[in-house]
């Protein structure tokens, strides 16, 4: 009984926030296109071709996975944490705590919206990629896998986030000074071979690392890491952010008083 | 109006009730009530006397930190989705998001109760058409005036079909037209059987509405009876006479206190058991002719301002 009103309410989730996404477009859809496509022009074409090869392709195809994670990470964390932050704003995120769903539904929901942007903006990114480079999927559901994973993590990160958020303020400073650092920081222009040590062990801690170069190794069939040891690190992940999400819920923390 | 359902547990019980928020505030100290089904209730109380409080447990906005309640047997802390499938809620501030279409909150709505998206359309229409809304429901709700926002608000609490409705201060700031719509679609809704709780700060709505009543005050209840119960003790009444002259001299009469308002008001106030034909003989008897008349205030409004003051005085000017 209560499996498929959390079922119904999942999908009236998902649904709302697919719809959202779609409704405003030009905010969530066209602006990461065009930041990409400055970084295909700068980075790849104008810089990239003084730069020659790294591990044996031209820059622009060896940065281009790197670039369509980023553009996952930011999309689908940005997604989530304006959404539900601004439904906290507004106070209609009360709709949902005072129906009978569950907690890991109202989650899974905003989850699969923000899931949905970080993809379909990295399918973009990578159409326009093919604008200035070629590229040949290696291992296309490692690829799948990472992007997905990937988004997913951010995603629960970004919940987090607006969760404790108690100002629009506060959802723009994790981006700014944690995962903008992280995502220049996570081999998205270069490989940690390239650096020496300390640097290259403390790249390591950085979980940014992992997602760019299991989608790379999907993409490319490159990788600075273990790909199996990255999705162990992704999954791991997940499951701490989820765990924490849902006892956030569980608790009301910053919704309920 | 339908009549209590003797045979069914109550619409609510609400047993030992508290509420201390992190800051120390105290909303409520140990508040115990009971509704039966299909009921009109009436739950008053000024400002800050913990109302709001109440409601947010009821609807598990708020966390309780003592007592329990329950919704026709279903522990609001123990089962709360099983509980929150009983209530439908409309809260005092507006709370969905002005962006989305009537329609759209409203079939998205019943979505978070599990309802498919097809009897939710429909349920949509049913109750957007009651209550005249129709006509906006693909608009933004952001263009709505502020009643029909209000009005709204009504209709997404009805789309999982409560078995108890609480409507909290559904018609602040809404013209007397809008208001009396409202008042004939809740009774409609309570008449086919729907428990409903209301608060408001209009009391000729909770009197002419409600069948029961519970005043709250500084977190505890202070009254909680019957409509007409409450308004039998109100034992003197005040009334204001429009006449054509006031005369500088007042008429004396025993128990009947009059008081010059201006050159054509006078005020009467005297004890509900009095007959009105002495009133009317004193006032011949001095040669006033009166035009109109009317009671000073509500009579509820009148008891509810008597109990809260009462309830504030400390018990040696409660004896005196």
């Amino acid at each position: 009984m209560n499996a498929s009103i959390n079922l119904v309410a999942l999908y009236t989730v998902a649904r709302r926030e697919v719809v959202r996404i779609i409704r405003i477009w030009t905010q969530t859809l066209i602006p990461p296109i065009i930041t990409m496509t400055l970084y295909f022009v700068i980075f790849g074409k104008l810089i990239g071709g003084r730069i020659g090869t790294i591990e044996g392709f031209p820059y622009m195809q060896y940065i281009v996975p790197g670039l369509v994670m980023m553009s996952i990470i930011n999309n689908s964390y940005m997604n989530i944490s304006s959404s539900f932050y601004g439904a906290k704003f507004q106070r209609s995120v009360e709709e949902m705590l005072v129906s009978p769903m569950a907690n890991w539904a109202i989650l899974s929901g905003y989850v699969i919206g923000a899931v949905a942007r970080g993809l379909v903006v990295g399918a973009l990114v990578l159409l326009v990629a093919l604008f200035f480079t070629s590229l040949h999927v290696a291992h296309p559901f490692i690829a799948l896998a990472a992007v997905t994973f990937g988004a997913v993590i951010f995603a629960l990160a970004g919940f987090i986030n607006a969760v404790f958020a108690s100002k629009f303020d506060d959802i723009a400073l994790v981006p700014t000074f944690v995962i903008t650092p992280l995502t220049y920081l996570g081999g998205v222009f270069y490989s940690i071979k390239m650096l020496g040590e300390p640097w290259q062990a403390l790249s390591r801690i950085n979980p940014i690392l992992y997602m760019v170069n299991a989608f790379r190794y999907g993409i490319l069939g490159i990788s600075d890491v273990s790909v199996g040891w990255a999705f162990v690190v992704m999954l791991v992940f997940i499951a701490a952010l989820a765990v924490a999400a849902i006892q956030l819920l569980r608790r009301g923390v910053g919704l309920r008083s | 109006m339908s009549a209590p359902h003797t045979d069914s547990p109550p619409a609510l019980v609400v047993d030992n009730l508290r509420k201390t928020y992190r800051n120390g505030v105290e909303a409520l100290k140990g508040v115990s009530l009971t509704v039966q089904p299909g009921d009109f209730f009436a739950l008053l109380g000024p400002n800050g006397a913990g109302k709001s409080t109440l409601i947010g447990i009821l609807s598990s906005l708020v966390n309780s930190t003592g007592g329990d309640a329950q919704v026709f047997g279903v522990s609001v802390n123990r089962q709360r989705s099983e509980a929150m499938k009983l209530i439908g809620l409309v809260p005092q501030e507006i709370n969905f998001n002005q962006f989305e279409k009537p329609f759209d909150i409203c079939v998205n709505e019943a979505g978070f109760y599990g309802i498919p998206r097809k009897l939710a359309a429909e349920r949509a229409e049913k109750y957007l058409k009651e209550l005249r809304l129709w006509d906006k429901a693909f608009h933004q709700a952001r263009e709505m005036s502020g009643g029909m926002k209000r009005r709204l608000m009504i209709a997404r609490a009805m789309m999982n079909e409560p078995k108890l409705l609480i409507l909290d201060e559904p018609t602040a700031g809404v013209d007397i037209e809008i208001r009396r719509s409202m008042w004939h679609f809740v009774s409609g809704i309570n008449a086919a059987g729907t428990t409903v709780i209301l608060t408001t700060h209009y009391l000729e709505e909770a009197e002419s509405l409600c069948r029961n009543i519970a005043i709250i005050d500084h977190g505890n209840i202070i009254e909680n009876t019957s409509m007409k119960r409450l308004l039998a003790t109100l034992d003197v009444e005040t009334f204001v006479l429009d006449v054509n002259e006031a005369p500088g001299e007042l008429p004396q009469l025993n128990g009947i206190a009059f008081r010059r308002v201006d050159d054509r008001t006078l005020e009467a106030e005297m004890a509900r058991s009095q007959d009105l034909n002495s009133l009317f003989a004193a006032l011949t008897g001095s040669g006033i002719t009166v035009n109109s008349m009317r009671t000073k205030t509500n009579r509820l409004e009148e008891l509810f301002v008597r109990l809260v003051e009462h309830g504030r005085k400390g018990p040696e000017e409660k004896a005196a």
